[in-house]
């Protein structure tokens, strides 16, 4: 087993410092929101989770196409963890979300199109972790996973654009606004700064905790290899 | 592959054949194997696929009559889960369709792979020298056309039942479109499902995620039809279903070599 390696305990150190100056910046450097008052600041997070959480889906399907491609189990320890990652983050994206939504849109949930995506996308990784779980052999646990990762990260967007075409009232801060949309505003330059370190230092949080978790992963497989052959 | 490589060996044979014996004859047995090109072949294996799982349908008539009556008793059961009032019934007519179908889809596809692995055809399928997406295609068809006949028979039955108008050629268009998709990844997974332990309960868990826009604009562009929406609002949704179709058929042709891989 090879040690902790020296970079991703700099990783670890530098997630924690940035992560405490991104919720100072957060709270204390974004100015208040004009109508609707601090619960805006939820936002900062917020768009970064999801951020992270549409991220780490992507990789997982990149790690997906790499397995089929190579057959080498690193790329499936990525895909695994980077799954893993992807729903911790999505969730905590709607649990910020609906707290923000209960005083904005006067409820918890609402079928929005990035919301229904959303939860379809949750849906799907379950499906793939269970689809997992019920496959013994390692090869070819591997390689339905991989076959998944890619269909599911391919059905979310045509998802999101089939429920885009009913009604929608989440606001779109980036880009441009729909009509009818509740509970959207302009950044001011520190609004966006913070906005944009929180980006920052979520994908890098990302990326330590793919490290982590893939190391993880892969002691896990060494600790099976060496119980099968002292059962075997 | 396997197919390529048989024919280059008759190839080469053949070119022994024509060094020893006369010109022409060689030339002849060459044009010969141009006409069974690998596109034939290809054809052909797909053709005896899905014939050979309409045979065994049609003696042993277990999926489709399953499938038929499961999609009868949910209708039924919506009957009195909605109260399908005449009022009612112009909005949901096609929600209801769509959930059964997609109930009694399940019901095929698991059973159309489970067959395939209980008396072990699967391996025997695999061991045939032909190439491997030609078997996805193959079953791909043949959960079609079962998937088709159960809704050939569910709609006039629909249409008795409920005293509504259900023939209607946009209408078929968007239920052959959303069958086309809905097979295409279900086969796909259904292949993946039945090699896990948990099998049946699992099909649905990772179809259901995947088909959504499917489920969605099928339903969307079927309320479109029976209501008499202009073309321009129901488009947007035919578009949606034959990206999806485009889309999901290609995907699951690059990928299943490596699910039935051993």
């Amino acid at each position: 087993m090879q040690a902790k390696p020296r970079l991703l305990t700099i990783l670890d150190i530098v997630c924690v410092v940035l992560m405490i100056i991104a919720t100072g910046m957060v709270f204390l450097y974004a100015p208040e929101e004009a109508v609707m008052g601090n619960v805006q600041r939820v936002f900062y997070f917020h768009v970064s989770s999801a951020w992270v959480g549409m991220l780490s889906f992507l990789v997982a399907a990149v790690a997906g196409i790499a397995f089929l491609r190579t057959a080498r189990m690193k790329w499936d320890v990525v895909g695994l963890a980077s799954v893993e990652i992807g729903m911790v983050f999505s969730f905590i994206a709607v649990i910020m979300g609906s707290i923000w939504a209960r005083p904005i849109w006067n409820t918890w949930w609402t079928w929005d199109p990035r919301l229904t995506t959303v939860t379809i996308m949750l849906l799907i990784y379950a499906a793939y972790l269970m689809l997992r779980a019920g496959i013994d052999d390692p090869n070819r646990r591997a390689r339905f996973g991989a076959v998944y990762a890619i269909i599911g990260v391919l059905s979310v967007p045509l998802t999101f654009f089939s429920a885009r075409l009913f009604r929608t009232i989440h606001p779109v801060v980036i880009g441009t606004n729909q009509p009818g949309s509740e509970g959207a505003f302009d950044m001011t330059p520190r609004m966006l700064q913070t906005f944009m370190f929180s980006l920052f230092v979520f994908t890098l949080l990302y990326a330590d905790l793919l490290w982590h978790r893939v190391r993880l992963g892969e002691l896990a497989n060494k600790v099976e290899q060496l119980k099968m052959k002292v059962m075997g | 592959m396997a197919v390529n490589r048989i024919i280059e060996k008759q190839e080469e044979a053949t070119q022994v054949e024509g060094d020893t014996q006369v010109e022409e004859h060689s030339i002849v047995s060459q044009d010969q194997k141009f006409e069974r090109s690998p596109v034939s072949s290809f054809l052909g294996s797909i053709w005896a696929i899905v014939w050979k799982d309409l045979a065994a349908e049609l003696r042993s008539r277990e999926l489709v009559s399953a499938m038929l009556v499961f999609a009868l008793l949910v209708i039924i059961i919506f009957n009195f889960a909605l109260e399908l009032d005449a009022k009612t019934r112009a909005t949901v007519t096609s929600g209801v369709l769509w959930v059964t179908f997609a109930f009694a889809g399940t019901l095929g596809l698991s059973r159309s792979m489970a067959m395939e692995k209980d008396r072990g055809c699967l391996d025997g399928l695999l061991l045939a020298p032909v190439d491997r997406s030609a078997i996805y295609f193959g079953k791909s068809i043949g959960n079609l056309v079962f998937m088709l006949i159960v809704e050939i028979i569910v709609l006039p039955v629909y249409s008795i039942l409920y005293n509504t108008n259900l023939f209607q050629p946009g209408l078929v268009g968007v239920i052959l479109l959303g069958s086309i998709g809905y097979v295409a990844v279900g086969t796909l997974l259904s292949s993946m499902a039945v090699e896990t332990r948990t099998r049946d309960v699992l099909l649905p868990i990772l179809l259901f995620p995947v088909v959504i826009p499917v489920l969605i604009a099928s339903v969307k562009a079927s309320t479109g039809f029976l209501q008499g929406l202009e073309m321009s609002e129901i488009s947007p949704w035919i578009n949606l279903l034959i990206v999806y179709d485009v889309v999901f058929t290609a995907v699951a042709f690059m990928v299943f070599d490596y699910i039935v891989e051993e």
